[in-house]
């Protein structure tokens, strides 16, 4: 046990950038997916393609492959950024379509007589959108995304093998100097990552079940 | 059928194809193995209940090496690794007359060395394996067979970087739990650690590490494939024995391929492998003494 | 919704604007495409002066002539199927598994179950695999199935789990009235039918568990991703990295579009007629 106590100071460092990877990209993930959410519905046939293409491309590249486009491929292309960013970078592209395809279905999942409502009233698309479809949506939208974001902190260990200290490199360095103790040390670090996503799962039940819309 | 059917069946006969391609690969591998010295002699004789028995029983042996490491254990493209590591294995295998193509390579990453020891998933480990105390207590080495040193690689026209001591607080890259990521953790650096070497070159290249630090062999290899662009600066600072990984109590086999080890050096075995696999790049070191323990 | 609820339809006016406005973001699209391909293409100069050729050039692209190339590609291209394959097996059974434990009515099988499900659910499957690996001593390949069958089999679970939930009770109900035990009527009235449905569900999670097996780099699993960035950037040095990552990438989004086609056949084949 005492591996855990002297190590402790690690695990925090890793738990840290673990944090940072996690909200920095999961706020761009959901500027990036609302924009992908809002050009797959556009009036504009290029958009929608687009927003097709990027989603298709998006979902069907294992995240590794994205990181290592990201952490090697970028600084070649001539960007400056730190490891972590780059990282940030991927995991927001990788990310992105998940965070669309919530949005989308919540927005899918606003009955259509709302909208035919707003429209027979006379409203123009930006405020059926804006003061009718997306307050519904919103409260549909929650629970699959916190849903994605589970997904994202498990995801930020795959950083772990593009030179960003995370918490899973910090697992696999005490792993390797802790021969011995490698079940408590990757325990820890378990414990670690479950500290972030079953507080997340417990929220999104019980939101699902307090927002739960009988049709 | 709609179009995307279809297009989805071409892509699946091309993948078809790859795998096909694949199957072809492997059962060839099986006839292939390029055979230099390495003869099987006739059946030899070995105290009964020993490791060597059992394995020149069974004629055939798993061995653990390395598949990603220039000059000591790289796999080629027809699935069997090349390298130094791999003629002292074979060696070894050959001693206990199993020839090549009974011999089943399995990778060894850094982290699962030991585990693989000690769960028998591998008869025995030649994969650019640094003996320490630390790995004393779960396994034990026969050898040490060949001295390496860790060493700095730098850019070829960085002249500011000499030695270890200008390391400090620089940003250097090294390999995920390898010795010399934690000596260059000990000694102030800023660690970039990653999986493969091949990774470290990148940054290097960009300027986010100003050097990239492990052994020097592997790091001779790795200036060799990419000529003219670095260089290995100052000497080796630290040293580092590689020994062969066998079970911990069984003194027995570890014995036998220390004497097989000083065999190698009197009777040109050693050399030739030398010769043959890193020493086309790298001047040869007069060999270690095998460390009876 | 449709669009079309959303706003009138468009005059010819309208429709005008709305195709050049379409066509304008088309040509931005292609063009940083092709600004993209340009900067990958063109020489660079690395910090000590020396140029390197662009990432098109051939001098990057000539070893993939070598049939032999092709093998090694291949054979990581088998792995990873075979663990996909052995891991999407197992994982459906544990899900089957999973669903009947969770529906249980005794409580203590029920709150064992959930607490394992959100252990597995909540950890990293590189964490499950590394955790394997080093813990039990199984092979690299096991550590990749066995982790990954823990996951998805915890998801498919799940979606199992709701699956049975949305079907009307009256089919348990015909069940038991006919004779048949609960584990009877489990198996053969409900389950085909929550099988049924939840297809879609099942088969995108089976796509992500394709995706998954690239992680097997990570313990030392020679599947495609090892194979070719890890091995053979190694044997051929780093000139050819950005070559193997192209021709990685191909082969993934080759295996998962079409596995994602696949699935969408399937679904549209054997949803029932009320949709």
């Amino acid at each position: 046990m005492e591996v855990l106590f002297e190590n402790f100071d690690r695990y925090l460092v890793g738990f840290w950038m673990t944090l940072q990877l996690l909200l920095v990209s999961g706020f761009f993930a959901l500027i990036i997916g609302t924009l992908i959410a809002m050009l797959r519905i556009s009036p504009l046939g290029s958009m929608r393609v687009f927003a097709t293409a990027y989603t298709e491309l998006a979902r069907n590249t294992p995240l590794t492959l994205v990181l290592f486009f990201c952490a090697f491929l970028l600084p070649y292309l001539g960007t400056d950024y730190s490891y972590p960013v780059l990282a940030i970078i991927g995991l927001s592209f990788y990310t992105s379509p998940f965070v669309a395809e919530a949005l989308r279905s919540g927005i899918n999942g606003v009955a259509l007589g709302q909208a035919e409502a707003a429209r027979s009233l006379g409203m123009r698309f930006s405020q059926t959108l804006i003061e009718i479809v997306l307050p519904q949506a919103f409260r549909m939208v929650i629970p699959p995304l916190i849903n994605v974001f589970i997904a994202l902190t498990k995801n930020t260990s795959v950083a772990g093998a593009f030179f960003v200290v995370e918490l899973f490199t910090i697992g696999k360095e005490l792993a390797n100097a802790n021969g011995d103790a490698v079940i408590l040390v990757l325990s820890g670090i378990a414990i670690f990552y479950l500290a972030i996503t079953i507080p997340l799962g417990f929220i999104a039940a019980r939101l699902e079940k307090k927002w739960v819309v009988v049709k | 059928m709609k179009r995307s059917a279809k297009f989805s069946l071409l892509a699946t006969f091309g993948v078809a194809a790859l795998v096909l391609s694949g199957c072809a690969a492997s059962t060839t591998e099986e006839a292939t193995s390029a055979a230099p010295e390495g003869t099987a002699a006739e059946a030899p004789m070995f105290a009964a209940g020993s490791t060597m028995a059992r394995l020149a029983d069974a004629g055939k042996v798993t061995i653990g090496t390395k598949f990603d490491q220039p000059l000591f254990g790289l796999v080629a493209p027809n699935g069997i690794p090349v390298g130094f590591d791999v003629e002292i294995a074979i060696m070894i295998a050959a001693e206990l007359g199993i020839s090549e193509e009974n011999i089943n390579w399995v990778e060894t990453v850094s982290a699962n060395r030991e585990p693989f020891i000690e769960s028998g998933q591998v008869d025995f480990v030649v994969a650019t394996y640094t003996i320490n105390d630390k790995r004393k207590e779960i396994i034990s080495f026969a050898g040490p067979y060949f001295l390496a040193g860790q060493s700095i690689l730098v850019l070829a026209d960085n002249d500011t970087i000499k030695s270890e001591a200008d390391l400090v607080g620089q940003p250097v890259c090294s390999v995920t739990g390898s010795t010399p990521a934690e000596k260059l953790a000990e000694l102030g650096a800023v660690t970039f650690l990653t999986d493969t070497y091949t990774n470290c070159l990148e940054p290097l290249r960009t300027g986010a590490v100003v050097a990239v630090s492990t052994d020097n062999v592997i790091l001779a290899g790795l200036a060799f494939q990419n000529e003219g662009q670095f260089k290995i600066a100052g000497d080796a600072f630290t040293d580092e024995p590689y020994g062969i990984g066998v079970l911990k109590d069984d003194t027995e086999f570890r014995m036998w391929i220390n004497d097989l080890l000083e065999a190698s050096y009197q009777d040109g075995r050693y050399q030739t492998a030398w010769d043959t696999t890193a020493g086309v790049l790298l001047p040869f070191r007069a060999a270690p003494m095998p460390d009876r323990y | 919704m449709s669009n079309s609820v959303l706003f009138d339809a468009p005059g010819p006016k309208a429709k005008r604007l709305s195709r050049i406005l379409s066509i304008g973001f088309g040509a931005l699209v292609i063009g940083g495409l092709g600004y993209l391909i340009y900067l990958l293409a063109r020489e660079r100069e690395i910090f000590n002066g020396t140029t390197e050729p662009g990432l098109f050039d051939s001098s990057r692209w000539d070893i993939f002539e070598d049939p032999e190339l092709w093998g090694f590609i291949g054979q990581g291209v088998i792995n990873t199927l075979t663990a996909a394959g052995i891991s999407a097996v197992l994982a459906i059974i544990l899900g089957v598994i999973m669903a009947l434990l969770r529906t249980s009515n005794k409580i203590w099988v029920q709150i064992p179950t959930t607490a394992i499900l959100e252990f597995v659910r909540g950890m990293p499957v590189l964490l499950m695999m590394l955790f394997i690996l080093l813990s039990f001593s199984t092979g690299a390949l096991w550590a990749v199935v066995i982790a990954l069958t823990l996951y998805n089999g915890a998801i498919i679970g799940e979606a199992l789990r709701a699956g049975l939930a949305a079907l009307p009770k009256g089919q348990n109900e015909a069940g038991l009235s006919l004779g048949m035990t609960r584990m009877q009527s489990m198996f053969l009235v409900q389950f085909p039918q929550a099988f049924r449905q939840m297809l879609p569900v099942i088969v995108a999670q089976l796509v992500v568990l394709l995706k998954d097996t690239s992680l097997g780099f990570i313990v030392g699993y020679p599947e495609l991703l090892r194979s070719t960035m890890n091995n053979l950037s190694s044997f051929f040095g780093s000139r050819y990295t950005f070559s193997f990552f192209m021709v990685t990438l191909a082969i993934y989004l080759t295996m998962n579009i079409s596995l994602s086609i696949f699935a969408r056949y399937v679904a549209k084949k054997t949803s029932s007629v009320k949709n």
